[in-house]
């Protein structure tokens, strides 16, 4: 027992001194890790990180060697794995769901001398730094598609929780459908969950039944999708162009695209130039799109939406500039203003034109 | 016309959701009348799920997949039976411990499919049917297990209380010695009223996984095969009753999102507690007639047989 623990000691100390040493100047690769919280699957968030990291691992050659864990719990498990990585001499973790912020927090901590980086949350340290995505901006681009091609007038919306992530899609996507439309109204149905198929299925069927002719979802599975294929409907897609299997439903969708973000972080950990500055990049930084838009959507519906999306990656437009009214009538960004990222970063309101309530 | 459009769309999404719950409620119900409790219904409705979604994602063929999915089931259900008819281990605690092996089996056959999808076809248009707007839309919006699901249901029912295997069912689930005495093979009935509930649990699973979402997710039973349980028990082990049950299930589970649409406040989280909630107390209260729940209480449930 005695000798068991001695040799413990003794692989940890081994462990650190590995870590302590400065890098080599070239020979070592950079051991980078991603932690996933689900299995990577075909489509959807993880399927998306895990795309960005191959591309990542192609771009930048023997420099870098990648480990996957994937279906990772939340709590214990990913503070075991995090610092399993950590103390295998991975230089780089990416952390990929907002339940891993605590952990990677705490391992960060105990490994000063590897990165962290954990996705969308709030805590950082010397060594770790946060990232998210503005995904406001596609979803605005997405809510004009919707708003052009609706009939009744009426878009359902399958929400998660309500979080000032999630609200800031909602609305982004609202403004845009109402660029288009000025009486379309978004019907907010959530499901309390990130990934229940049962769950999206029958929240979509219920928006569909009220009248609802295009269902958009801030949730991660194909089922709203699958929903609108079945029910002759149309459908905005989430985290992954899932056209093949909405080939006559899916007007386009609101999707990340790692591959060019991990490449850059990555890049900046190997040569020295990362800091822990927070990261929330946009559609100019190219880490966000919107799958190509289906055939049904009219052509002159396509340029303005190409329009738009341009004026946005040169940072002409901003999807939150004012006047904008919140679901009471009050003016919550005044006009010619643009929301200062602190209000995204709270946001707790809906816009006007969403039937939706929020908790106090 | 616009309401009675929602009523008939609520309708169908009511009937879809109560599906899954029918199909296991009866296999349990079987089982039961037959004298044995097995609380494995979630765990053999995870296998048949994951099974069914494996076969028909690889093969393409959802009735493939469904038929596959009902063996699985009534697999999980043998080794149940062989445990506590052959070996007399007690029955619920092989029961639990079935469900826990089922959560564990499946997520480990469905580990391949996570993220992958069934593609679906369009909406169902066949030129009379359809034309006869209010009762076409409701027929075509029904998926083909659930008219399968109603037919089995008159089966059972007709098997239970108008045939001779059905008595004969019976009666090994109330007094075992007499049926042995008189010369039937009281394990030979349970086996198979075992399996027979397995199957069901099995389809119960493939009908979730392989046409309700169509996606395969772990646990994505999410405690139907318990609801499928207590319904047979609050039910007062009435097969029109469970109907009743699984449709109230369905229906509270489909209203909760237009309760969120109505904006009254509710949270959502209490909404989501709702059906279960709802289901086993409109049962419980139902079915609180003491005399009924004696007379309709198979008399050896749970209690094992030494021939």
């Amino acid at each position: 027992m005695l000798r068991y623990l001695l040799h413990s000691i003794a692989a940890l100390l081994a462990a650190y001194g590995l870590l302590g040493a400065p890098t080599g100047a070239v020979a070592e690769p950079l051991k980078v890790g991603f932690v996933y919280f689900s299995p990577v699957g075909e489509t959807g968030w993880t399927a998306e990180h895990d795309k960005g990291r191959r591309v990542m691992e192609e771009a930048l050659g023997d420099a870098v060697s990648a480990t996957i864990v994937e279906n990772v719990a939340y709590g214990p498990d990913a503070l075991r794995v995090i610092r399993q990585l950590a103390a295998d001499g991975h230089g780089l973790v990416y952390t990929t769901s907002f339940g891993f912020m605590d952990q990677t927090l705490e391992v960060a901590g105990l490994y000063p001398d590897a990165t962290f980086m954990h996705l969308d949350g709030y805590k950082s340290a010397d060594n770790m730094a946060t990232y998210s995505l503005r995904y406001y901006e596609p979803s605005y681009l997405a809510g004009m598609v919707a708003g052009a091609m609706t009939k009744t007038g009426t878009i359902g919306y399958v929400s998660s929780f309500p979080l000032p992530a999630v609200l800031q899609i909602i609305n982004g996507f609202a403004l845009g459908a109402r660029a288009m439309n000025p009486d379309v109204v978004v019907k907010v149905i959530e499901v309390n969950s990130w990934y229940d198929p049962g769950r999206e299925r029958e929240a979509s069927d219920a928006l569909f039944a009220q009248g609802v002719d295009i269902v958009a979802h801030v949730t991660d599975s194909t089922a709203p999708t699958l929903a609108a294929q079945k029910a002759g409907k149309m459908v905005i897609g989430f985290h992954s162009d899932r056209a093949q299997f909405g080939p006559d439903s899916q007007l386009t969708a609101v999707i990340p695209v790692w591959g060019d973000f991990y490449t850059r972080v990555t890049g900046s950990v190997i040569d020295g130039t990362w800091t822990n500055a927070p990261m929330w990049d946009s559609m100019a930084q190219g880490v966000l799109a919107i799958a190509p838009l289906g055939p049904m959507v009219p052509q002159d519906v396509v340029a303005q939406v190409e329009a738009r999306q341009a004026e946005i990656v040169a940072g002409t437009f901003h999807p939150f500039q004012g006047p904008v009214r919140d679901q009471s009538g009050t003016e919550r960004i005044a006009a010619g203003t643009v929301i200062p990222d602190a209000d995204l970063y709270s946001m707790n309101w809906y816009v006007e034109g969403v039937e939706g309530t929020l908790p106090e | 016309m616009a309401e009675i459009n929602f009523i008939v769309i609520l309708l169908i999404a009511t009937v879809t959701a109560a599906t899954p719950l029918m199909l296991a409620s009866l296999g349990e119900l079987v089982a039961e009348r037959s004298g044995v409790l097995n609380l494995g219904v979630e765990g053999m409705m995870l296998v048949g799920a994951s099974v069914a979604f494996a076969v028909a994602a690889s093969s393409g063929s959802l009735l493939l997949g469904t038929v596959c999915g009902a063996l699985a089931g009534a697999l999980m259900s043998l080794v149940f039976a062989f445990l506590t008819l052959s070996c007399m281990a007690n029955q619920v605690a092989t029961g639990l411990a079935l469900t826990i092996f089922g959560i564990g089996v499946s997520a480990y056959i469905g580990s391949g499919f996570t993220g992958v999808s069934l593609e679906v076809s369009g909406p169902l248009v066949v030129p009379f049917i359809s034309d006869v707007t209010i009762l076409g839309t409701f027929l075509l919006g029904l998926e083909p297990l659930t008219y399968v699901t109603i037919v089995l249901f008159f089966c059972v029912r007709w098997f239970l209380y108008k045939s001779r295997p059905g008595l004969m069912l019976r009666a090994v689930g109330d007094v075992p010695d007499a049926a042995h005495a008189i010369g039937f093979s009281v394990l030979g009935v349970r086996y198979l009223a075992v399996m027979f509930g397995g199957a069901m649990a099995g389809v119960a699973g493939a009908f979730l996984s392989v046409y309700y979402t169509p996606v395969w997710v772990e646990n994505m039973t999410a405690g139907r095969g318990w609801i499928a349980v207590a319904l047979v028990v609050f039910a007062a082990w009435n097969p029109t009753r469970i109907m009743f049950g699984a449709l109230l299930f369905g229906g509270v589970t489909i209203l909760q999102f237009h309760i969120q649409s109505a904006n009254l406040g509710i949270p959502t989280q209490f909404l989501t507690m709702l059906p279960y909630a709802a289901t086993i107390a409109v049962l419980v209260i139902i079915s609180s007639d003491r005399a009924r729940i004696l007379l309709n209480t198979p008399a050896s449930l749970a209690v094992p047989f030494r021939p």
